[in-house]
């Protein structure tokens, strides 16, 4: 046994795991993440995998990654660089030595570094031996050769043991971070309950790596993270998908009405298709159609019978959806479209993230046909937004567009579980059989919304469809007045929304040199940078806008008392464009970047730095 | 068939309002038999509802009292899926025609044919697209001249029955615009079929492709260039019920009776619950100038209906799952207690 280290407390860590596709590197990350939220840390996790299913291995392309970011303090990204780094082997390295901080411990699987994989990940040179690695804490681990030990009298095929070796990586966290090995235990018995000998072979290779770095005296230094500061109450960890899943059904169990989900598998939204499909006993039901067209159509088919309904898409598939979404405009029924949004144009980069879609969500149909269009800004605020969508389409008998993107969807977060009962009312246009006067273009007079008589409901019976229908009667017209009266008040219905969603709210001063506007899934780097700066005593401010059409009452006011405006967008302009259309009057510089990643808090400090010494 | 059927008539499902097809187009006749049929069918006249596409057929629920749909081109029969498997109390019936269901529609037409989702398909085939003016259609005869093929089409054209049959449908039938006696019959059948019905009505454009049916349903050759099929019945057909169908080398042959020692017992007799689709296939495909052209319902086979299946899955996980609300499912796995300072 080595004598005991030191231990250093820490506020925050930022731990990288990376390798092949098969090597389990996204099990050991969730493992690592559900082990911090048990111990009450902070947390924020991404995913970074290749759209590879198997990439040949050893290769660049077949990298799979994994970035948990805990702390003591609150955390609000997975981090821009890894104070930890896993690589199981050199194309895994390769990958990420630019996403690593200096002095930063990088753990290798020393068993992988050969020159048929030197080759395969790209270096002309044993990376261990051309200087590269200076200044960092490399721990060259034969993982592959005591995972193989460990496992050699448990009977498992080669293969099968091969795959354990992701928890010998984890048993050596488990010493570095000084956390009890159980918890590990707990998990894995719980992941694969039904194999007790794969929970035998795994329990003893991360018992073997824990062991291992423990005599091996190459940790000087270990961690601890203490339980959150801030944070009080039941948590859990949540994706964005699936806390847009279980939102949606929120809202029906309140709303009292059950979903229907018209979709098509699509990266990064068909996991909220996967997850809801598994609800039948919550009254979902899922439909997955021939197509995204189809989808949609047979969600807009639900909705007339009365359903919650909803489609779940990516970029490209909003495109398929257009046609579809303006039939909902014009026969003014609820529907809920979750668009998830990746790289375009076309295919373009399907597991990255880009806001590649809100000129698309706001405009991307012929004719005048407005929609109710909001964004989510963080994993679990997916819950949040996707209960919004679904009580705004109920409410206002209209499509309305979530935005979320792939950063959102995979990423996952501390999520303070909410109770139904706290959450706000739903009141749908439903009413009642023989309904006097009722006409189809008969509207609330709030909020414009049409009354929703559904099939099966007695003395309703009407007709809809995407001809132009006469105001109150709805019977097909092409008369020239009746049209304008028509868009007037589709778009007068949307608008009124205004009134029905929050303030937009500033975050820091109400006027000061520079103010930070994004919108979405952004909301976590340009959160952390400016309240960084803020720390500083920087004049620096943040609006994150979470409603886009309508743009909240107060906007004007937010973007007033500002002596510079800044918009970061992960696209080429999209937002600010929008901005200048509702209001021309106010200058607003940019901040764009389509990586496929999202902002790093650095260069987002960095720009605002600069835009602040150029005031 | 409910009680209800006895209190509600044709009556019931007239609309105010001039309805807007050309005079003498065949769509008429088509909505006065559904407005014949619909009281027959045992289903209040709530529980049913139109959906169309778009084509001048696709106008159909705009002239129909029941709920109605008038959706996108080529998207009734996704828009219906939604409506039957939200809904499976409903009576659901699309009308489409050759362009809608054969061109911009094809995928989904298949689709629910595969699924065998419980919705009645009319389909109003005149091989021609008439909305927009005369174009040929995916089911246009080879080498015809329309405004779009002025030397002739050069596209062979589909056969509906013949992808119904291919996507593994359960119902196939096909009646004439021109005998409503048969398309009541035909159409009071689609209704009571579980699952997919497709019912192909041969239907004439007066404007763009008028006559085209001439040669099935002119009054002088229709016997001779129909036969009638009746599940059970022999397959009997001419002006004195003279002809009919045998099966030699498992293919159809038309014979007379008297002629060569064929008597009426040689005749092959219709088996539309056949689970095979062979001879379905042959009697869909069967055309002039050799043979008669097969009407009535060609096919009619038992198969678990969609909605009737997920269902059952509903009603099973419900019976078996622990958790019954969504703040228990949001306490279920995983969760930590959390005491900040």
């Amino acid at each position: 046994m080595g004598k005991k280290p030191n231990i250093v407390e820490l506020e925050e860590v930022v731990v990288k795991f990376a390798g092949d596709s098969g090597d389990g590197m996204q099990l050991t990350g969730s493992q690592f993440s559900d082990t911090s939220a048990f111990i009450g840390n902070d947390l924020s996790t991404f995913p970074d995998y290749p759209s590879e299913i198997r990439a040949p291995q050893g290769t660049i392309a077949g990298v799979s990654g994994f970035q948990v970011h805990i702390g003591h303090k609150n955390v609000s990204t997975p981090g821009d660089l890894a104070d930890v780094l896993i690589a199981m082997n050199p194309a895994a390295l390769r990958t990420n030595m630019k996403w690593v901080k200096p002095e930063a411990t990088i753990i290798i699987d020393i068993d992988n570094f050969d020159d048929k994989n030197f080759k395969k990940a790209g270096y002309a040179d044993d990376p261990l031996n051309d200087g590269s690695l200076e200044g960092f804490n490399v721990i060259q681990a034969p993982i592959t050769e005591l995972t193989r030990a460990t496992t050699s009298e448990l009977g498992l095929d080669s293969k099968t043991a091969d795959k354990t070796k992701n928890q010998f990586v984890a048993g050596i966290l488990f010493f570095l971070f000084n956390r009890d090995i159980s918890i590990g235990e707990k998990f894995l018995k719980d992941k694969f309950k039904s194999k007790p000998e794969l929970v035998k072979a795994n329990i003893a290779v991360l018992q073997a790596g824990f062991n291992y770095a423990e005599t091996i005296e190459a940790f000087s230094t270990t961690f601890l993270v203490n339980p959150s500061k801030n944070k009080k109450g039941l948590f859990r960890n949540i994706s964005g998908n699936q806390a847009t899943a279980w939102g949606l059904l929120a809202a029906s169990e309140k709303a009292d009405i059950g979903i229907f989900l018209g979709s098509y598998p699509i990266t990064p939204a068909t996991e909220i298709l996967q997850e809801l499909a598994k609800m039948k006993h919550l009254n979902a039901l899922t439909f997955q159609a021939e197509d995204e067209i189809a989808g949609i159509c047979s969600a807009i088919g639900a909705s007339f019978t009365g359903r919650l309904a909803v489609t779940t898409t990516s970029g490209p598939g909003l495109a398929l959806k257009g046609e579809a979404i303006g039939l909902a405009v014009i026969t003014e029924l609820p529907l809920v479209i979750v668009n998830v949004q990746r790289g375009g144009p076309s295919t373009g980069l399907p597991t990255k993230t880009e806001q590649s879609d809100l000129m698309q969500a706001l405009y991307g149909r012929n004719g005048e046909s407005p929609c109710i269009v909001i964004a989510a800004s963080s994993p679990a605020n997916c819950f949040d937004y996707a209960y919004k969508a679904a009580k705004l389409a109920l409410e206002h008998m209209s499509p309305v567009i979530l935005l979320t993107d792939g950063y959102l969807a995979n990423g996952s977060e501390l999520w303070h579980i909410p109770e139904v009962k706290n959450m706000e009312e739903i009141h749908t246009n439903k009413v009642e059989d023989n309904h006097a006067d009722y006409y189809p273009y008969v509207r609330n007079e709030e909020t414009l919304a049409r009354l929703w008589a559904v099939p099966g409901q007695e003395g309703m019976r009407h007709r809809v469809g995407g001809l132009e229908k006469a105001d109150i009667t709805g019977e097909v017209s092409h008369d020239p007045m009746n049209h304008q009266v028509m868009v007037n008040k589709r778009q007068a219905k949307v608008d009124r929304v205004v009134n029905y969603i929050p303030e937009q709210e500033i975050i820091g001063e109400k006027e000061a040199d520079l103010l930070v506007i994004g919108w979405g899934g952004t909301f976590g780097a340009l959160f952390t940078a400016v309240t960084e700066l803020q720390d500083e005593g920087l004049s620096i401010s943040l609006a994150q806008f979470n409603y886009i059409n309508p743009l909240p009452k107060n906007t004007e006011e937010v973007l007033k008392n500002f002596k510079t405006r800044v918009v970061c967008e992960l696209n080429m302009g999209q937002f600010v464009n929008y901005l200048r259309s509702k209001f021309p009057n106010y200058d607003y510089k940019q901040y764009n970047k389509v990586q496929g990643l999202p902002f790093m808090i650095s260069e987002l400090k960095l720009k605002f730095r600069e835009l602040l010494e150029n005031k | 068939m409910s009680e209800n059927s006895v209190s509600i008539t044709a009556a019931d499902f007239k609309v105010d309002g001039s309805v807007k097809w050309c005079a003498g187009c065949g769509s008429f006749s088509v909505l006065a038999t559904i407005k014949n049929t619909l009281p027959l069918i045992g289903v209040k006249k709530e529980n049913i509802v139109f959906v169309s596409g778009i084509g001048c057929s696709s106008r159909f629920p705009y002239y129909l009292n029941t709920y109605g749909f008038h959706s996108l081109h080529g998207r009734a029969t996704a828009i219906a899926s939604g409506v039957k498997v939200a809904n499976p109390d409903l009576s659901v019936w699309v009308v489409t025609g050759d362009g809608d269901s054969m061109a911009i529609g094809g995928n989904h037409f298949i689709h629910i044919v595969r699924r065998n989702i419980d919705v009645n398909i009319l389909l109003f085939n005149n091989k021609i697209y008439g909305l927009t003016k005369g174009q040929y259609s995916p089911t246009t005869p080879i080498g015809s001249v329309t405004k779009t093929s002025p030397d002739g089409t050069i596209e062979s054209p589909f056969s509906p029955g013949e992808l119904v049959m291919g996507a593994q449908g359960t119902f196939f039938a096909r009646v004439v615009d021109t005998d409503p006696k048969m398309m009541k019959e035909v159409f009071v059948e689609a209704a009571n079929h579980k699952g997919t019905a497709v019912v192909e009505a041969l239907q004439n454009c007066v404007i763009f492709a008028n006559q085209i049916h001439n040669e099935i349903t002119g009054p002088d050759v229709k016997h001779d260039h129909q036969i009638y099929l009746k599940h059970g019945e022999p397959m009997i057909f001419g002006k004195n019920r003279e002809k009919g169908l045998i099966l030699k080398s498992n293919k159809f042959e038309v014979v007379t009776i008297g002629e060569n020692g064929i008597t009426e017992a040689d005749i092959a007799v219709h088996d539309a619950h056949d689970p095979m689709h062979s001879n379905h296939h042959m009697l869909a495909r069967m055309g002039l100038p050799e043979f008669p052209v097969a009407l009535g319902v060609i096919r009619a086979i038992k198969q678990p209906v969609y909605e009737t299946m997920l269902y059952e899955q509903v009603a099973m996980k419900k019976a078996s799952a622990k958790i019954k609300s969504v703040d228990e499912l949001m306490r279920s796995g995983n969760t930590f207690m959390i005491n900040g300072e």
